[in-house]
């Protein structure tokens, strides 16, 4: 990880992101944002704060509850130039504007034969585990991730977040950019301290589609996304105690996928656990370990496993819904039984 | 009333588009016969004609330059063809060959043109948000661009149509919404799908001037949309155009119909608005002798030419299917 200055500044993740949008404005007059509360409350999980005081209310506009009008008019006034940054508040709204995302945002540089771009960031919330129930807790990043034409981008960290976001605004693609709730460093979430860190105050872009490795290990790689990095964090720290060196592989997107980082470190652990946050079945744990079977099967020292939501809605009750999710203790046993069989 | 130049324009856009139309269907149908298969023949998948739709097309599109943007819809040929778009690779495209629009990846609903800002969709009422987009860009870079969406009766009733008016009206776009109200949902006539007789009628909701021209008269349509043209060009902020129109044909090629009559299929054709228009021509004077018969037969002309360019054209190479899905 590239840090350009000595003095560390600590920001939290939605501050790395907003900072990201503003020196983007500043630099680019195309880029404007669009959603719902982005203006005077900032975003309901603070991406956009401060930027409707810096910018106006020209750049910031705050929408109606609309999202097939104004994800849409992203993508209408993407095709005449523009770099329209539209909020999606929480991704489980996707519901209601579905097909302006996957019919037009995805689809119109294709149906062009590569005529029209499509600049569009498309920012949405995800995740669970604080009792929102089933239709506010979602993740669903690898439902995005089937449909081809869209990059699906999922920051960990403050660092990531303002640099990913900085390379998704300067995108020619469509961009979802999907943050967790989790990692944002929000006052009124769970504290998390590994959603502050260091951010260099100026601009710079990480290529979208180069996984990180947030600790490397020797025994097993464990490879995830989004908040569920910060839990395999703290689960190697645990494991670490007990003589188990676990890498910890940051994917940071999933389209494209960077599965020469996958098979890469599987070569030298020889051990695979996927863990994450979205639904188990077809979707991003799968396609890890498939990625893994297919490139690097010889050095697999026994099957892959994954650590996912299970097969059904987010339950409200917290026990339920902490059942359910992934965390520290069930990726360490889990990573602990891949290396000691 | 417009100037004679301008009607004998909007005939021949409407001549064009009919006899593109016609060709197309022809084309269509080949492989076709006797047992309908959908995937068969030279213009494969499905196919939404807009004969009898013309006047509204025309008479829109005469108002608008080619950096304006226009959305269409699954129905899309006539308002392209209006609108300028390039008539051989327009037709490429829809023939599926390396040389059309798109290079085969959009076809006869997806047809997307940088060169006069055009494009489709084939979800109902999915167009009209990019529209208020595209309206959007242009407010912000100054100028005086203007947006169009055209969309059937049946659009009125998505969720689409409404927040899509909503936001214009609220953001005060540069942007007119065209209704080809062509009585039918496919199958489900309007007066089973629409609670109120006048979509145009629905402008009243958003605050916006609602327009109705009744009768496919291609004039009528020229002059409401120069005003709503002008006004969003003066910055006046979005309209509402509804016209009844008439869809001569089925809501595909090989529909049945099953849903109408024959005579009110014939009643349809009995009142063709090119037919009509030209007798109205005719009758003021402003062509006589052979002019119709001319117009027809450049546009015959015209339209075997880009034929021609389609059917020679190559195929793409099969694996560029994987070309394009990022910049």
């Amino acid at each position: 990880m590239a840090q350009t200055t000595e003095t560390q500044r600590l920001l939290t993740t939605s501050k790395a992101i907003s900072e990201a949008i503003a020196q983007e404005m500043e630099r680019d007059p195309g880029v404007f944002v669009m959603g719902e509360d982005i203006g005077i409350y900032g975003g309901i999980f603070g991406a956009t704060e401060g930027l409707l005081a810096e910018f106006g209310p020209d750049r910031i506009m705050d929408t109606p509850i609309s999202e097939t009008a104004f994800i849409g008019a992203a993508v209408g006034a993407a095709l005449q130039g523009m770099r329209p940054i539209a909020e999606l508040m929480f991704v489980d709204f996707f519901g209601v504007c579905m097909d302006q995302i996957y019919n037009h945002m995805a689809k119109i540089h294709y149906e062009s034969g590569g005529n029209l771009d499509v600049p569009v960031v498309l920012t949405t919330a995800i995740g669970g585990g604080y009792s929102d129930g089933a239709q506010h807790s979602q993740t669903l990043h690898g439902l995005f991730a089937h449909l081809p034409g869209m990059k699906v981008v999922l920051p960990s960290t403050p660092y990531d977040a303002k640099g990913l976001m900085i390379s998704a605004i300067r995108d020619d693609n469509p961009v979802l950019y999907m943050f967790h709730k989790g990692v944002m460093g929000l006052g009124w979430m769970t504290p998390n301290p590994r959603a502050t860190g260091h951010v260099p105050p100026e601009p710079y872009a990480i290529p979208i589609g180069e996984a990180d490795i947030k600790r490397p290990g020797s025994d097993v790689t464990i490879a995830t996304v989004s908040l569920m990095v910060h839990r395999a964090l703290d689960a190697a720290e645990a494991l670490a105690a007990d003589g188990i060196e676990a890498e910890v592989l940051d994917l940071r997107s999933l389209v494209p996928l960077d599965r020469a980082a996958i098979a890469e470190s599987v070569r030298r652990t020889h051990r695979l656990l996927v863990v994450d946050e979205d639904y188990r079945s077809f979707g991003m744990s799968g396609e890890v370990m498939a990625t893994a079977i297919e490139e690097c099967f010889d050095y697999l020292d026994g099957p892959p496993a994954r650590l996912a939501y299970p097969d059904v809605p987010i339950p409200y009750s917290r026990p339920m819904e902490q059942f359910c999710l992934p965390n520290a203790d069930t990726i360490a046993a889990a990573a602990r039984q891949l290396v000691t069989g | 009333m417009p100037t004679n130049d301008v009607l004998r324009d909007l005939h021949h856009q409407m001549v064009r588009a009919r006899v593109f139309e016609e060709t197309i269907q022809k084309a269509y149908m080949e492989g076709k016969t006797p047992a309908f298969d959908i995937a068969a023949g030279p213009v494969p998948g499905e196919m939404h004609l807009a004969a009898g739709q013309e006047p509204v097309a025309a008479g829109v599109c005469a108002h608008l330059r080619p950096t304006d943007a226009v959305t269409a819809t699954h129905r899309p040929h006539h308002v392209a063809l209006a609108h300028g778009m390039d008539m051989p690779r327009m037709a490429a495209e829809i023939f599926g060959k390396q040389t059309g629009l798109c290079h085969g990846k959009g076809g006869h609903m997806h047809l997307f043109d940088a060169e006069t800002n055009f494009g489709c969709s084939g979800i109902i009422g999915e167009g009209i948000p990019t529209a208020v987009g595209a309206a959007l860009a242009f407010k912000k870079q100054g100028g005086d661009r203007v947006a169009v969406s055209f969309f059937g009766d049946g659009a009125a009733n998505q969720g689409s149509f409404h927040e899509s008016l909503n936001l214009a009206a609220l953001w005060d776009l540069p942007v007119v919404f065209v209704c080809e109200d062509n009585a039918w949902a496919i199958s489900v006539a309007k007066d089973k799908s629409t609670a109120i007789a006048n979509n145009s009628d629905r402008a009243v909701a958003y605050g916006i001037p609602g327009v109705l021209v009744s009768d496919n008269d291609v004039v009528g349509v020229y002059e409401a949309a120069g005003e709503a043209v002008d006004r969003a060009r003066r910055g006046g902020g979005p309209s509402l155009i509804e016209v009844k129109t008439d869809r001569l044909l089925g809501h595909f090629e090989g529909d049945p119909q099953l849903y109408r009559t024959a005579e009110e299929m014939e009643a349809l054709r009995e009142r063709d608005a090119i037919t009509r228009f030209e007798a109205q021509l005719a009758a003021n004077g402003v062509m006589g002798g052979d002019d119709a018969q001319a117009v027809w037969a450049a546009a015959r002309a015209e339209v075997d030419a880009a034929i021609d360019f389609a059917v020679s054209s190559p195929y793409p190479d099969p694996a560029s299917a994987l070309d394009h899905v990022f910049a």
